[in-house]
């Protein structure tokens, strides 16, 4: 068993004493219980060392990877607020643990553009039709409309209110979601 | 005729939050002196040149200038700031502060558009700044009441026009002419005589060295020669939105993080008597947990256990395995169903009247036609999207805090009290905020925070998860109305009385209504009606209430504006007609005071909604136009909706005209997303949202007992702006009210089946 020095430290920092046995029980099972994890995200390796595996994606990328880009809203994949792409197919994030993504591809918005200073279509048609109000729900809006996008490069109004009826908006900007879709769409954005 | 019912100006509780009120109109007298009251920028940098050396902000989402004055030293003393909020630099750069907390009303983009247009510069050479929370410099910072526009409008177009005069007066005495003979135009000034022109970064550092005119004296631009106001401007933080750059609340980060979660009992009020701690604490990933006793206060801290982890998911965790003893002896015992029955039984029976004019009795006695209604609607929550958070990070005697909350400036204060430290060692930090509606208008979850980080050493993230946001909103509240309405023969309203219920602070006098709860017969909105009378029965409430868009506004208007329509139908009179009669003549009912019924106003936009909106107009069986008109937040509204309802009562919006004056539009862009917004959440409110609680407890837990409006049911909507000379007011509540009495006077008509409960799915309706 590999003991992890920040652990240790942060054991030692909640006052937790690690030199008695009920101590080193706990301390035992929870490094057995953690895992290392290796994700592509967004094109790049990353190492996620003692996590315990059932930890999320969702706040894997945000906690341990220090990606904020994508949003907790519910917790229960009933807002799509945390929507990334898994292997290129939309997916909620809050409702994934990390374990099952182990070796797998991650995009999320920080990674939707293909090169920093080329916006995805969605992307500028979203900013061109200032679809955002709070802007809270918008990474997870733009991360299935990409999805959609790349299923459908001319979805039919219908298509669209079906493909999203998953990403709750707040404050309505459902109107200009779907305008800017329809933006997106004839500008290429399945690209 | 003239209608002492309305001459009142509206008071806080029916418009808006009393503190945040309290604490506008004690900065708000300092502001309207004139912007010079603000201490200028580059006077300031110097301050905080020498007392700013200590702030880490490494991590910080804050881009603030004291975070600058601390990283890079003193500013360039050749900068030009005549104030807060504008900053030329030598290299052309131009910089706008802006003040308040956005929450997606636009806040963030408008104000300084405001600024920008009186200063002369072409918007896109503009970088906006979110300022820091500082009354002294800034004013009032908040986001509440839609009142951000009518306070801002004079003080922050007198910012810009002062520097821009400062600049024509740079160029005057550079060219050694007149400051008649110069013009601003776009980031420079033009000499009238030869044509020459020095732009603004050349003139800023003579202008760095004049005197500052008065803001009450200097010039100010006519609306036509406005080059970006009213335009489609889209939001300044867009680009970082759609790229998933930290903004919010929930992202801030800082070295050392610990993440928070503060369980509280479910029935509001209760406290701790114990709690599982050691087995909490022997969970991986958990730092500490310990219990708050808190100060009881519902908008403070209430008592709860404060779990602190590594990772959100082991707090989150952490808090499924937290098993409490909780004491319910202080907690609320209340539920909707008595409290439905005891109002049902309450409103039936005469009671004292609390507001009166002529006498309704003699009207009712003497009617043609007697009209009886029970118009009832449920509590609500906020249900922003992104839950209650804040960052607390105490050191050194010094509490910094990162909170997304719609009255930043209460925070200091309030924590004062609560952790005994002196104000000046507390700094607030706004951050972008997903979603207000007033639900962080009150800092609950930044007492939290500070509670929690005060016994630590290491900067804590408090989050609620989505079940707590739930448990602990302040809701606006549910609520019962026993209306009678009399008409003579002639179809005419002679008389209006309206029993209800008017929940009061539990353990309080009784006297003041609890947060957007108020019940007034200016809500009416109808001042021909000669005979009204409103008995308010005043219950205890110990669950806590909130001010929620367009408080008191957002339930009155839908209960008021049906009811209206009821007694037209009754009356065999077109709506339209028998609405515009309510109005009387076209007058200000108190001239000049903004907040007061101005008649003229609510006619031109009911006469446009039903000229846009095809008033009249024959429809298709299940096929029906719904027309209804608010008054709130200085707005005037009127809304059409058009319906299709099915043998399932399945009801599809298919269109929502509206007709808007707020005076004059200032960006076409973020004023018509504000509109479309409260169609979508009015819709979304009537189709299926109520809170219910039994013991004192909330039983919706998420989304699915909780639910938002999806993409689909997005009616096709129209917006008609009407402008008029009157001062620009807000946009974040007024068109919300109208809403839900068009679409269910719509499906009256279609129907013939009148809806006198919310939500609608209560009497067998759905929104599809």
């Amino acid at each position: 068993m590999r003991l992890y020095p920040p652990a240790i430290a942060d054991f030692e920092r909640s006052g937790f004493d690690i030199s008695s046995s009920d101590a080193t029980v706990e301390l035992s099972l929870l490094l057995e219980s953690m895992a290392t994890i290796t994700i592509s995200v967004n094109g790049e390796r990353r190492e996620i060392s003692d996590i315990d595996p059932a930890t999320p994606l969702l706040w894997t990328l945000r906690d341990h990877l220090q990606m904020v880009g994508t949003k907790f809203g519910c917790g229960k994949g009933l807002c799509g607020a945390c929507t990334v792409h898994l292997n290129g197919a939309s997916v909620r994030s809050c409702s994934i643990p990390i374990s099952a993504v182990d070796g797998q591809s991650v995009t999320t918005i920080e990674g939707l553009a293909a090169k920093a200073n080329k916006l995805h279509p969605l992307q500028e048609a979203w900013m061109e039709h200032d679809v955002p109000q709070c802007g809270y729900c918008q990474a997870g809006q733009i991360m299935n409309a990409a999805s959609l996008l790349s299923r459908n490069a001319n979805p039919s109004d219908t298509e669209i209110n079906d493909a999203m009826a998953g990403n709750l908006c707040r404050c309505g900007t459902y109107k200009r979601i779907r305008k800017a879709i329809h933006s997106a769409a004839t500008k290429g954005g399945a690209a | 005729m003239n209608n002492d019912l309305y001459n009142h100006d509206l008071e806080p509780d029916v418009d808006m939050p009393a503190e945040f009120i309290e604490r506008q109109n004690r900065h708000s007298a300092k502001v309207s002196e004139s912007a010079n009251s603000f201490i200028p920028r580059r006077q300031f940098l110097k301050m905080s040149g020498i007392a700013g050396g200590g702030l880490v902000l490494a991590f910080s989402l804050s881009r603030s200038p004291r975070a600058k004055a601390a990283n890079h030293g003193e500013s360039d003393s050749t900068e030009f700031s005549p104030n807060a909020f504008i900053q030329i630099k030598p290299d052309g750069t131009i910089v706008i502060a802006a003040k308040n907390p956005e929450v997606g009303q636009g806040i963030k983009t408008f104000l300084p558009m405001i600024i920008a247009e009186e200063l002369e510069v072409p918007w896109e050479s503009v970088t906006v700044e979110q300022s820091e929370i500082d009354a002294k410099r800034f004013g009032p910072q908040s986001a509440g009441g839609s009142q951000s526009t009518p306070r801002n409008w004079d003080p922050l177009r007198q910012a810009g026009a002062v520097a821009r005069e400062m600049l024509i007066a740079a160029a005057a005495k550079t060219w050694r002419v007149s400051e008649s003979k110069c013009n601003a135009d776009q980031g420079f000034i033009v000499n009238e005589s030869n044509g020459k022109k020095l732009s603004y970064a050349e003139l800023a550092t003579t202008a760095a060295s004049l005197p500052i005119p008065d803001g009450k004296t200097v010039p100010l631009k006519k609306r036509s020669e406005y080059k970006i106001l009213g335009k489609f401007i889209p939001g300044v933080d867009n680009q970082a939105l759609v790229t998933g750059q930290p903004l919010f609340g929930i992202d801030q980060q800082l070295p050392g993080l610990l993440h928070a979660v503060y369980v509280k009992c479910p029935s509001f009020g209760g406290t701790v008597n114990s709690a599982n701690l050691d087995a909490i604490k022997a969970r991986p990933g958990i730092v500490d947990a310990f219990v708050l006793e808190g100060n009881g206060v519902d908008n403070e801290l209430s008592a709860g256990v404060a779990i602190l982890a590594k990772s959100t998911y082991e707090a989150f965790q952490a808090e499924k395995a937290l098993q409490v003893d909780w004491n319910h002896d202080p907690a609320s015992k209340e539920s909707w169903t008595d409290f439905q029955k005891q109002a049902r039984e309450i409103t039936s029976k005469p009671g004292k009247a609390t507001e009166e004019q002529g006498d309704f009795s003699a009207a009712q006695s003497e009617a043609k036609t007697v009209v009886e209604s029970f118009y009832t609607y449920p509590f609500l929550s906020h249900a922003n999207l992104e839950p209650q958070n804040c960052t607390a990070w105490f050191r050194d005697g010094k509490m910094e805090l990162w909170a997304p909350s719609q009255t930043p400036q209460s925070i200091a204060g309030m924590l004062s009290k609560l952790l005994d430290i002196d104000q000046s060692n507390i700094e607030v930090n706004q951050l972008r905020i997903g979603g207000g509606f007033g639900r962080r208008l009150l800092n609950d979850f930044a007492c939290e925070a500070a509670a929690i980080a005060h016994k630590v050493d290491t900067p804590v993230k408090l989050i609620w998860n989505r079940e707590s946001d739930l448990a602990h909103d302040f809701y606006r509240v549910g609520g019962f109305h026993n209306l009678t309405g009399a008409l003579d023969s002639k179809g005419r309203l002679t008389g209006l009385q309206d029993r209800t219920i008017v929940y009061t602070p539990a353990g309080g006098d009784g006297k003041r209504p609890v947060r957007g709860g108020n019940v007034r017969a200016s809500n009416i909105q109808c001042p021909e009606i000669p005979n009204v009378r409103i008995e308010a029965n005043s219950l205890p409430l110990q669950i806590p209430a909130g001010w929620w868009r367009a408080p008191s506004s957002c339930s009155l208007a839908w209960v008021f504006q049906s009811f209206v329509h009821e007694l037209a139908v009754a009356a065999k009179r077109d709506h339209l007609e028998f609405l515009l009669e309510q109005f009387g003549e076209p007058r200000w009912l108190k001239k000049g005071k903004a907040n007061v019924f101005n008649t003229e106003r609510a006619i031109n936009v009911t006469k446009l909604a039903a000229e846009k909106g095809d008033w009249g107009k024959p429809m298709k069986k299940g096929q029906g136009r719904g027309l209804s008109f608010y008054f709130s937040h200085l707005g005037y509204f009127a809304e059409i909706a058009e319906v299709t309802v099915d043998s399932s009562n399945n009801v599809k919006v298919d269109r929502v005209v509206v007709a808007a004056d707020v005076g004059m539009l200032l960006n076409k862009s973020g004023g018509e997303n504000q509109v479309e917004g409260s169609v979508i959440d009015g819709i979304s409110t009537l189709a299926d949202q109520e809170i219910t609680f039994e013991n004192g407890a909330v039983k919706e837990s998420n989304f699915d007992t909780y639910p938002l409006l999806r993409m689909s049911a997005q009616p096709n909507i129209e917006i008609h702006w009407l402008t008029s000379d009157y001062s620009p007011t807000g946009l974040g509540e007024p068109a919300f009210p109208p809403l839900a009495a068009a679409v269910t006077n719509a499906i009256h008509q279609a129907t013939g089946k009148r809806i006198r409960a919310m939500p609608i799915s209560k009497e067998g309706f759905k929104i599809v």
